[in-house]
């Protein structure tokens, strides 16, 4: 009876295992860059590309940096959720429109209404690399002090925004 | 209105199940033959439901009813016709209906190839398949129903994923759900013999057929799935230790112990618990390969669905399945006689150690699957095991294995002796080592494991032609006749035996010498490789269907003669605006030559990756023959004649897989 049991209780091993494991993402890389300043870009503006926008420009506050392209269908999902975010007026939104043609990407804002305050140009991809961007849609969370707190890979969903994000954005606003 | 009617059979088709799950099985208990006649119609009332539900779906994607949601998620209005029928298994629900399906499918074939059964055993059986079904549409009708309404309607769909968009996506899933939930079979004959305290020989050898059967269509599934890979994702790769791939590996691995081990079962009365427990485990790793592809526990490129509800649901399914019937295996297997007895060495227990082999081989396949996870539920960090672990496990438990292939079919049953095995093997012997010393060396350097693989090989040809001289020499007969004297299922185990030696040939060549280069290349210039030289005449744009492409020219010459001129592609799917990479292989006997374009750079240039594989269509020869060895052995006669419950006369000696 004793060694007859023991297939059972290995598989019961293993799902408690596989109970703890559903609770956790398997997205969740810990990005190397959370705990670090921000890399520099200074790009051209979508709307205007005689403007250049710097992430020194936002210095002093709290905003939210997501990267986006008008060819990512995941940023579809995402988009009514960061355009009601922007008309709560509680974090700034600033966009890194990435690998993308100037006129898709105006085309697509036009369309699905406008949730950043500025977004910069990122054609060819490099701000995209030095940021760690694998996938596009991402979002960063960026303090003060230029120092990434918080990285989203893939959409952000309301749970996501109403979990994770607004109770960062909130406390380091306080800081 | 047609969606509807798929919605509403997957519905009646439940009631079916549950009908079908309860009765007879409390029938069986308690003798109500009533009862247990409600199985057999029940199994076939609920087929028809489940396919109904099936052709809705196919329909729905055939006429591209964007108002339902799975198909705007999975189809589009470009996208052919053969495509939009294989994107019904393209996503997560589908496949649950194509699991459903199939699954009604092997029932309804047990329900007609089932009637020399004694009727409780039967009823036992289809009343266990109908459970499982129940599991599989409750699941579909809670948390992931294929029909579910889009409104308003999508004006198109967001396409099939392109990596799908193959011929590849046609034969791999079905076949290797046929083998998946094939081995639901073998599993149902083993609850039912637990249930019923009917561990005979005459339980083995009903089951033997129908295991085989799934291990055919699952070597089949995995073959085509390895070969897929190889050409589409463009690596020259094909075998990645990705979790899905061992999700599919792992019941094969144990159904080819059970397979083994059920022969010894049905011929000598042995290991039987053991035989039990390993129609059990291929099933629950079956089922938890379902749950690992479709929970999201593990991130693969094959994860296509993810939403924890689905994944509790799996996982409490997984509890009642698995828990239960080990629960039941611990209550019941230890009244389980022991069986005949036999000596240290004998066939039995030449099968029993590579049983064992295969068993731990399952184990650590599971455990670097599943390594990852642990050490992240117990925050130890994210990390993954990837080939370096499995080459590593794997190797050493394998050699064994199949060096033991190569003793066990020679062996007699129950005593035999070494030095009359070392005297018949020892010719094969002295042919395998002198051939891993001397075949390298001709073909340009010596490893240990190549030295290894290929000793391997050659010990399987060699001992399996001994073991067919043995059989065929001597007697007045002629040749023919002597061939015809042994059974179908003798000669399945031969030629899925040298099968392995065709894959072990294959694997071992490949990984030894294979050989690549990446390079830039602009129209006109040569790359050389393996002593042919590859010239790039540059790309031109082609539209398909729905993608466009940059196909590569690359003209490949030995010596001044022209050999052949390969195609690789890269194309853009244009809903999903995803580029896919299609490889250019000319492939022979000898070595595949395979290039596939990288980016493109400046001034016409591309960058090129270039492979000389050696020997790589042995890898899926050997698979095919280790299948039609299967089919084989499932056609002998012994299976064709009805009612023979007459366990074979003890000095019966032949042995198949």
């Amino acid at each position: 009876m004793k060694r007859a049991l023991l297939p059972l209780i290995i598989f019961l091993v293993v799902v408690g295992f596989l109970f703890v494991g559903l609770n956790l993402d398997p997205r969740e890389v810990p990005s190397p860059l959370v705990g670090k300043p921000a890399p520099a870009f200074s790009l051209p503006r979508l709307d205007n590309a005689d403007k250049i926008i710097s992430n020194k420009d936002m210095l002093g506050k709290v905003w939210l940096f997501n990267v986006w392209a008008s060819w990512c269908g995941a940023c579809r999902d995402e988009h009514h959720v960061l355009v009601a975010l922007s008309k709560s007026g509680v974090v700034p939104i600033y966009g890194l429109d990435y690998k993308d043609t100037r006129l898709d990407a105006l085309q697509w804002l036009a369309e699905g209404g406008n949730p950043y305050v500025a977004t910069a140009v990122d054609e060819n991809g490099r701000v995209g690399i030095d940021y760690g961007v694998y996938g596009v849609p991402e979002t960063y969370v960026i303090d003060k002090a230029g120092v990434i707190a918080y990285k989203q890979i893939g959409p952000v969903t309301e749970a996501v925004l109403r979990d994770k994000i607004l109770p960062l954005v909130k406390r380091l606003q306080i800081q | 209105m047609i969606p509807e009617i798929g919605h509403f059979a997957l519905i009646l088709a439940l009631i079916v199940a549950l009908i079908q799950g309860v009765f007879p099985i409390i029938g069986a208990a308690r003798g109500n033959a009533v009862w247990m006649g409600l199985a057999q119609p029940a199994a076939r009332a609920q087929f028809l439901l489940v396919a109904v539900a099936f052709i809705c779906l196919a329909y729905a994607f055939a006429t591209m009813d964007y108002s339902v949601t799975y198909v705007a998620s999975n189809s589009n209005s470009k996208l052919p016709l053969q495509y939009r029928i294989a994107a019904v298994w393209g996503g997560h629900e589908g496949s649950l209906l194509l699991w459903a399906v199939i699954l009604s499918v092997w029932t309804v074939a047990v329900s007609f190839f089932s009637k020399h059964l004694p009727s409780a055993m039967r009823a036992r059986i289809l009343g266990v398949m109908g459970l499982i079904s129940v599991g599989f549409l409750l699941f579909m009708l809670s948390v992931s129903n294929p029909f579910e309404r889009l409104i308003p309607a999508a004006m198109d769909g967001r396409d099939l994923n392109p990596l799908l968009q193959d011929p590849g996506m046609v034969f791999h899933p079905p076949m290797l759900y046929m083998g998946y939930v094939g081995f639901s079979v073998a599993f149902a004959f083993a609850i039912a013999a637990l249930l019923g305290g009917e561990l005979d020989s005459a339980w083995a050898r009903w089951s033997r057929p129908w295991t085989t059967l799934a291990w055919v269509f699952l070597t089949i599934g995995i073959m085509a799935g390895s070969n897929w890979a190889y050409y589409e994702l463009g690596w020259g790769g094909w075998w990645f230790w990705d979790a899905v791939e061992n999700a599919s590996f792992m019941p094969w691995l144990v159904g080819t112990a059970l397979m083994h081990s059920l022969a010894v079962t049905e011929k000598r009365g042995s290991f039987k618990a053991w035989t039990v427990l390993l129609a059990i485990c291929a099933f629950s790793l079956s089922l938890l390969g379902t749950f690992l592809v479709r929970s999201g526990v593990l991130t693969s490129v094959h994860a296509f669905a993810t939403d924890p509800r689905r994944g509790l649901f799996i996982l409490a399914f997984l509890v009642l399945v698995i828990g239960g019937s080990l629960l039941l295996f611990a209550w019941r297997a230890p009244t389980v006689g022991r069986g005949g007895k036999f000596g240290v060495v004998s066939r039995e227990s030449f099968l029993l150690a590579n049983n064992v082999l295969l068993a731990v081989a399952a184990i650590s396949v599971l455990f670097g699957t599943l390594y990852p996870l642990f050490l992240d539920a117990l925050g130890l960090g994210k990390i993954s095991v990837g080939p370096p672990y499995f080459d590593t496990v794997f190797a050493p438990l394998m050699a064994p294995a199949l060096f033991l292939m190569g003793v066990g079919p020679i062996a007699r049953w129950k005593q035999a002796t070494l030095p009359e095995l070392a005297m018949r093997l020892r010719w094969a012997f002295g042919i395998s080592v002198a051939t891993a010393v001397i075949l390298p060396l001709l073909l340009g350097h010596w490893t240990p494991m190549i030295g290894l693989g290929l000793f391997l090989a050659f010990w399987i040809f060699a001992t399996t032609a001994n073991l067919v001289y043995q059989r065929l020499r001597g007697a007045d007969q002629p040749l023919i006749a002597r061939i015809k004297s042994n059974s179908y299922s003798w000669w399945g185990m031969v030629i899925a035996h040298l099968g392995i030696a065709v894959f072990t040939l294959g694997v071992t060549v490949v990984k030894g010498f294979e050989s690549e280069i990446a390079v830039r290349m602009a129209p006109g210039d040569v790359a050389h490789l393996a002593g042919f030289n590859f010239t790039f005449e540059g790309v031109t744009e082609i539209e398909g269907p729905n993608y466009s492409a940059s196909r590569g020219h690359i003209r490949i010459t030995k010596n001044g003669i022209e050999r052949t001129l390969i195609n690789p592609e890269k194309r853009v799917y244009h809903v999903q605006n995803m580029p896919m990479t299609e490889a250019g292989i000319s492939p022979s006997v000898i070595h595949d030559l395979y290039a596939s374009l990288g980016e493109p750079l400046d001034g016409g240039a591309w960058s090129v990756r270039i492979y000389h594989k050696p020997m790589v269509e042995w890898v899926w020869f050997g698979c095919l023959m280790m299948a039609f060895g299967g089919l084989l052995a499932i056609s002998d006669r012994r299976y064709r004649l009805k009612g023979r419950t007459k366990p074979l006369p003890e000095n019966a000696t032949e042995i198949s897989t």
